[in-house]
């Protein structure tokens, strides 16, 4: 195991201690050392953004807590949903008392353990209404999207959720817009090596040398099918084939790109993958709004990559353009 | 009729939390196989800090299962918090306030932990998850409930047939969790979850059947 750490049982925390030393000019810390906020919040009359989910995929879910994204985050132990309480702290963190959204991933412990702490907070009188982000198209197929899980199509959640907060909106404006995000979002991943938790000690699944794993999910789980290694070409095509006519998008559309590596891809070849992704896109008539190339949502240190594509309309293209700075995303107001 | 009082039953909750104890390092052994290896660590946390908790705030049964479910749900995260707090939460919320348990109590208190669990999980049974050892038990103590066997009877058929659903489990492909991207791979080891759970109803059955007057 080739890896820079001390204690594998402590992984998550010394991570978090660094992080909010780090960046203590944009986030900190709380009375739960496992619930990290945007230094400014909660922010009075302003709807409050959580977050949550199982750690090792930065710069998710930490790195998009910050200013005009995510007030606070919950951060459960690698891979693992973080518990009720968490989810809890996270919204009490976020609170400036005009609601708030938790906007998560479909996991099976993140949805009981949401689902738990609204229902402690509701018992309270706390407003809070959460969305559940399903953009994974190969992990369940057409008409059981419900199913889908989330990932990297998350983050444009958050910076739709987060924008719509920020320009004033009430709850019900904030979950309606980052529904319709979800809703318009749709990925995909490709993946080339399996990554080890530290506490394991050795890799859970395994992809042949040579080989490649279409629809592979955000820890591992098992995609459609394991084939032969292609050209980058062909990859993006097939990643296009899937997700395009999922939606469907459709000439004339306006898109927003997300490359995400999954951890060990250079940068680089997702750059080559995204060559072939905007030929595709533009053969199609689908134009593009903005792209995000990079490692915006990884699983510790797969080799692979997800795309992931959002449809916009007017709103969602006020709330992309909307200034914002996190760590994992910083925007200007686009004009 | 066979009784044992809710203030005696705390007994079964000081149980639990050995068993699982001295459990961990096997639960943790077999989720290493297919999972992540952490379900012994996680259940063995949950049900220690409820041994912390209720020695200084002790209580009935009913009392130390409200106990612990309240830790597994909000200090436990992953799965298994919120499954396994469901599950001691209903059985709490069934039994409060009972001063005498019997084969209907019981019952109905077992029903409502099922209950809880599928509110909360689409597993079912043949997913290689602990339904699979839940289910069976549950049907084989209203089985002997509906014939008139007595509340011994009903908790010992419950037992047996904890330690076969948990043992149907091997030959399973897991369908939910962290083994479900095995496929086939997770085929020929026992669900952690299905172990655990056996663990805990024989647990139950074992300390009741002592109880019981």
């Amino acid at each position: 195991m080739q890896k820079f750490i001390n204690n594998p049982s402590r992984v998550v925390e010394e991570m978090l201690e660094a992080y909010v030393i780090a960046h203590a000019d944009l986030v900190s810390n709380t009375e739960n050392e496992r619930v990290i906020k945007y230094k400014n919040a909660p922010i009075k009359g302003k709807v409050g953004i959580v977050t949550g989910g199982g750690s090792g995929h930065k710069p998710a879910f930490i790195g998009y807590v910050g200013r005009n994204m995510v007030d606070a985050v919950a951060c459960g132990e690698l891979f693992s949903s973080p518990p009720a309480q968490m989810f809890y702290d996270a919204v009490k963190a976020a609170d400036g008392g005009k609601g708030i959204a938790i906007l998560y991933g479909n996991y099976a412990g993140d949805n009981m353990n949401v689902a738990m702490a609204m229902e402690e907070l509701e018992d309270e009188g706390i407003e809070v209404k959460k969305v559940v982000a399903n953009d994974d198209v190969p992990s369940a197929p057409k008409g059981e999207e419900a199913r889908r899980r989330g990932v990297a199509g998350e983050i444009l959640m958050w910076k739709v959720g987060g924008a719509k907060a920020a320009m004033g909106a009430s709850l019900d404006e904030v979950i309606a817009a980052a529904q319709k995000a979800i809703n318009n979002t749709r990925s995909m991943g490709v993946g080339l090596a399996p990554c080890t938790l530290p506490e394991v000690g050795h890799p859970n699944f395994t992809i042949p040398e040579g080989k490649m794993e279409i629809g592979i999910g955000h820890h591992g789980e098992p995609g459609i099918e394991v084939v032969n290694l292609e050209p980058a070409a062909k990859v993006a095509q097939r990643m296009c084939d899937v997700i395009i006519p999922d939606l469907p998008f459709e000439a004339g559309d306006e898109a927003v790109v997300l490359i995400s590596g999954l951890g060990s891809t250079p940068v680089m070849e997702l750059y080559i993958l995204f060559n072939d992704v905007q030929r595709i896109l533009k053969e199609k008539g689908i134009k593009i709004h903005v792209s995000y190339i990079g490692n915006y949502f990884t699983s510790l240190e797969m080799a692979g990559a997800t795309l992931t594509l959002m449809k916009l309309d007017e709103e969602l293209k006020a709330c992309i353009d909307y200034e914002c700075d996190s760590v994992g995303m910083r925007q200007f107001q686009r004009v | 009729m066979q009784t044992f009082t809710n203030n005696a039953g705390s007994a079964i909750v000081d149980q639990l939390i050995l068993t699982i104890q001295e459990n961990k390092q096997y639960l943790s052994d077999i989720d290493g196989l297919i999972g992540d290896g952490d379900h012994g660590i996680n259940m063995n946390k949950g049900f220690t800090m409820c041994r912390e908790e209720l020695d200084k705030n002790p209580g009935d049964l009913a009392h130390g299962l409200k106990t612990l479910s309240k830790i597994l749900m909000m200090k436990i995260g992953g799965s298994m918090g919120p499954l396994y707090g469901k599950f001691f939460k209903a059985i709490a919320l069934s039994l409060e306030g009972k001063e005498e348990i019997g084969i209907n109590e019981m019952g109905e208190a077992l029903k409502a932990a099922v209950d809880a669990i599928a509110s909360i999980s689409p597993a079912k049974v043949g997913d290689k998850t602990l339904i699979d050892t839940l289910i069976p038990a549950l049907a084989a103590y209203e089985k002997a409930q509906t014939e008139g066997k007595s509340f011994t009877e009903a908790l010992e058929a419950m037992k047996i047939a904890a330690i076969e659903g948990r043992d149907s489990t091997k030959d399973m492909v897991a369908k939910l969790g962290r083994a479900s991207r095995l496929g086939e791979r997770s085929r020929g080891v026992l669900d952690a979850g299905a172990t655990s759970c056996c663990l805990i109803l024989e647990t139950i059955a074992d300390e009741a059947g002592q109880l019981i007057k």
